[in-house]
């Protein structure tokens, strides 16, 4: 059992395991069951901004290891919030697998998430329920594939370099 | 028509030697700045290194009233299209200088996102390296290309080519070393 | 989902400004840039806003990507009834370069030269997050000499973004005079750089473990040239542009933006403290040796483009502030850590020890490892909080590297800032909002 942190015991609520990471930063991790309405708890509890939200694809680390009770899956939705008055910022990382990428959109209660959440679809491929312009933002609209994930390449093309004719 | 039909002899040559003077000395370029060597394009039109001195500081905004492109930036699969198409409103006789070492091969991203050099796309008269090149080394290409109008065809710019361009519909250049078509022009040293 | 839905769902239609008729109401919201969930009582009701027209009569154009007056490659797709601007949708990712993917592949070492050129006005951020992201998931300390150098850099860097945002702000509202003026002045922090680093842009100075190089003799002679002339310089534009009456009448009341309506759109930097919130990280959340050094934040009252750009002049003088305060109080010692597995060793032992050399040979090549973790960093870049979101595994290259990058998050607020302004505000607003293409699609 991992030490719940002091934003966790404020929430108070079931199922939300807490750890505590590099720089005594806290890190929720959530189910996607619970992912809504911990957010929304957290708006209340004054953190009004979401500064970050992101994804990972833990493809090569499957196993890798996470607090009890939390289910490694491919896919990591991490959101980082941001409290103006408390001057305090919470991580949440949400468990997203690759057979159903789906997860809530947090547009309505932070509209400020409509880019990330698109460029988390772009790159990753996580689809966002509920997010009013779902479409790709950075590459071109016909693109096939989503670049960041761990199974597409880099695309390096193979570079050949011949001697340079000139005086010798 | 116009300087297309113009027969090479010793009455047109002092004609030919105005006409060229006449380009290379207000080449007027279009904004293409993309990333970072657009600054460093910006800084070259400032004050500290001057481009009015060449007659280059109005950068026009609409490409049919523009001789140069500088494509000065990394070229994203997204913005190739676009590079294309300002390139082909631009009004002949028009020159291409690839800014940067991310116009010119690519660069450091050798990856899915960035077009691996502009000559892919459109073709280019002067290569300008460094991560970003220098105002100066800017200025260096531009000379360079003074140089190439001054010593050039009037009519052929490009040896080979007869201005249509590059075929978009053809199959990409393959990567690699490309040998330089013959004929091409021996530069000297900037004046 | 199968490749050709996912084609069919992303092909060319869905990016663009529709129709009205066509436009779903939540889409429709967005583009009006009304849809905001925020506290209650404070819902932006569309019928409060006084520009009503019939859909048959508005115009849909687009602006960009290639445009003088788009700060790099954007693309706005406006929706106009004669010159008032109604809906606006930014699409961006024409300068999508894949750094993140290229983050993966490059080392520890090597990934300064890729993060430096995301936001290309203030590259020294970018570095500096990439390093502090990287020393929190090694656990290890930067002396203090190092930490101080970081941050005379990094605010000489702000001065020299907010004057080159001045420049290209000035030339937007067609005052060329300040973009010379401001080129002048940047390039005088410039040379310092490339005193002190080697380059003009783009250096690859910041690296984890402290800085590349220590600062040259004389550094102190240079640097105060720049806070002495810098200030005065400023004194100046600040009369030739606040001054006068077309400024403020191109730039007062145009592209407003309340606090609540910022906060929701996770605006930061500027736009935030513009709109009256007074929220800066070197002050709130501090970084660096922020806490040690006396320097004011600015907020504004209005949150119009006037307010803006008064905040971003009043950081110079602040930023020449703690850059006077740095070259008091720098400290000596090293300006890298002296741990063997991360820094490489000086080049003159590589001549004498055979454990230098490979120590040298190591770190360049193979880069140090960092143990697995994770961890979110941000700093106040010009343009607002910058974060660097680090996943690591243990080997010598980060598993995932992702970048906050400050207005990729701005340009959501574009919506709201341009309904019922005219083209020319449009344009005003844009380039007070202060995109670096760089940094939005990295």
């Amino acid at each position: 059992m991992s030490a719940a942190g002091p934003i966790a015991a404020e929430l108070a609520v079931e199922g939300i395991v807490a750890s505590s990471g590099v720089l005594g930063q806290e890190v929720l991790h959530l189910d996607r069951e619970r992912y809504l309405d911990v957010v929304a708890t957290l708006r209340d509890a004054a953190f009004d901004m979401c500064a970050d939200l992101c994804a990972v694809d833990y493809l090569h680390h499957l196993d890798r290891s996470l607090p009890e009770a939390v289910t490694p899956e491919r896919f990591e939705v991490v959101v980082n919030l941001l409290s103006l008055a408390r001057q305090l910022r919470v991580r949440l990382r949400v468990q997203v697998p690759e057979s159903d990428p789906v997860v809530p959109t947090l547009f309505p209660l932070y509209p400020g998430s409509e880019n990330m959440e698109r460029e988390a679809y772009d790159l990753f491929g996580i689809r966002f329920e509920g997010h009013p312009d779902h479409t790709r933002i950075l590459m071109p609209d016909d693109w096939e594939g989503h670049p960041l994930r761990k199974d597409y390449s880099v695309g390096r093309v193979p570079v050949q370099f011949k001697e340079a004719p000139g005086p010798r | 028509m116009g300087l297309q039909d113009l027969n090479h002899n010793f009455l047109t040559g002092s004609l030919e030697e105005l006409v060229k003077w006449a380009r290379r000395s207000s080449v007027w370029p279009a904004t293409f700045g993309l990333a970072c060597c657009a600054i460093e394009m910006m800084a070259a039109g400032a004050a500290d290194f001057d481009l009015a001195r060449f007659g280059m500081e109005v950068f026009r905004g609409s490409p049919r009233q523009a001789d140069l492109m500088v494509v000065a930036g990394r070229v994203s699969q997204k913005m190739a299209p676009v590079l294309r198409q300002v390139y082909d409103q631009m009004v002949e006789p028009k020159w291409v200088i690839s800014m940067g070492v991310c116009a010119s091969s690519g660069g450091m991203f050798n990856n899915y996102a960035i077009v691996q050099g502009v000559d892919q796309i459109v073709p280019v008269d002067v290569y300008a390296p460094g991560c970003p090149p220098n105002p100066q080394t800017l200025i260096h290409a531009i000379l360079t290309l003074h140089e190439k109008i001054r010593l050039g065809e009037l009519t052929k710019r490009r040896p080979g080519e007869t201005g249509a361009g590059i075929d978009l519909a053809a199959e990409p250049t393959p990567v690699g070393w490309v040998a330089p078509p013959s004929g091409g022009v021996r530069l000297g040293t900037p004046r | 989902m199968t490749d050709e839905e996912l084609v069919a769902e992303t092909s060319e239609g869905l990016q663009e400004l529709q129709d009205l008729d066509e436009t779903s109401p939540e889409e429709l919201a967005i583009e009006q840039g009304t849809s905001l969930r925020l506290a209650e009582g404070l819902v932006l009701d569309p019928g409060d806003m006084d520009v009503e027209f019939g859909a048959d009569e508005t115009m849909i154009i687009n602006m960009g990507p290639q445009h003088p007056s788009t700060h790099g490659v954007l693309r706005i797709m406006l929706e106009l009834e004669g010159e008032t601007v109604l809906r606006s949708k930014p699409i961006i990712g024409y300068l999508h370069t894949g750094m993140e993917k290229t983050g993966e592949q490059l080392t520890y070492v090597q990934g300064a030269t890729n993060v430096t050129r995301m936001d290309y006005l203030s590259p020294l951020h970018n570095e500096l997050v990439y390093a502090l992201a990287t020393e929190a998931l090694l656990g290890i300390e930067v002396p203090r000499r190092a930490t101080w150098i970081r941050m005379l850099m990094t605010e000489l860097n702000r001065i020299s973004s907010h004057v080159m945002w001045m420049a290209t702000n000035g030339m937007d509202l067609a005052s060329t005079s300040m973009m010379i003026y401001g080129f002048r002045d940047r390039e005088m922090v410039l040379s310092f750089f490339e005193k002190t680093t080697g380059l003009r842009m783009n250096h690859d100075y910041i690296r984890p473990g402290g800085v590349a190089a220590d600062l040259p003799d004389g550094w102190e002679d240079d640097v105060m040239a720049i806070v002495e002339t810098i200030p005065g310089r400023v004194d100046e534009y600040d009369e030739m542009l606040t001054g006068q009456p077309i400024f403020k009448q191109r730039t007062e009341g145009v592209g407003l933006i309340s606090p609540e309506l910022a906060v929701a759109m996770s605006a930061t930097g500027p736009i935030l403290r513009a709109s009256g919130v007074a929220w800066d990280l070197r002050r709130s959340m501090p970084y660096l040796a922020y806490d040690e050094v006396d320097f004011d934040v600015i907020v504004g009252t209005v949150g119009d483009t006037y307010d803006r750009y008064a905040v971003r002049l009043n950081e110079i003088r602040e930023s020449c502030k703690i850059v006077r305060q740095c070259v008091e109080k720098m400290p000596r010692g090293d300006y890298r850590t002296q741990d063997k597995k991360v820094t490489p060793p000086p080049r003159a032992r590589i001549d004498e020890s055979m454990e230098a050399l490979i120590h040298h040979f190591k770190i360049f090549t193979r880069g140090f490892e960092v143990p697995a973790g994770e961890v979110y960093v941000a700093i106040e870049s010009p343009r607002g909080e910058l974060g660097c979101y680090m996943v690591a595994d243990g080997s010598n290259k980060p598993y995932r590297m992702h970048i906050r990058g400050p207005s990729f998050v701005n340009l959501q607020s574009l919506p709201p800032l341009l309904r019922g302004g005219l083209i020319a505000d449009a344009i005003a607003v844009i380039s007070s909002v202060d995109p670096v293409m760089g940094e939005v699609d990295r």
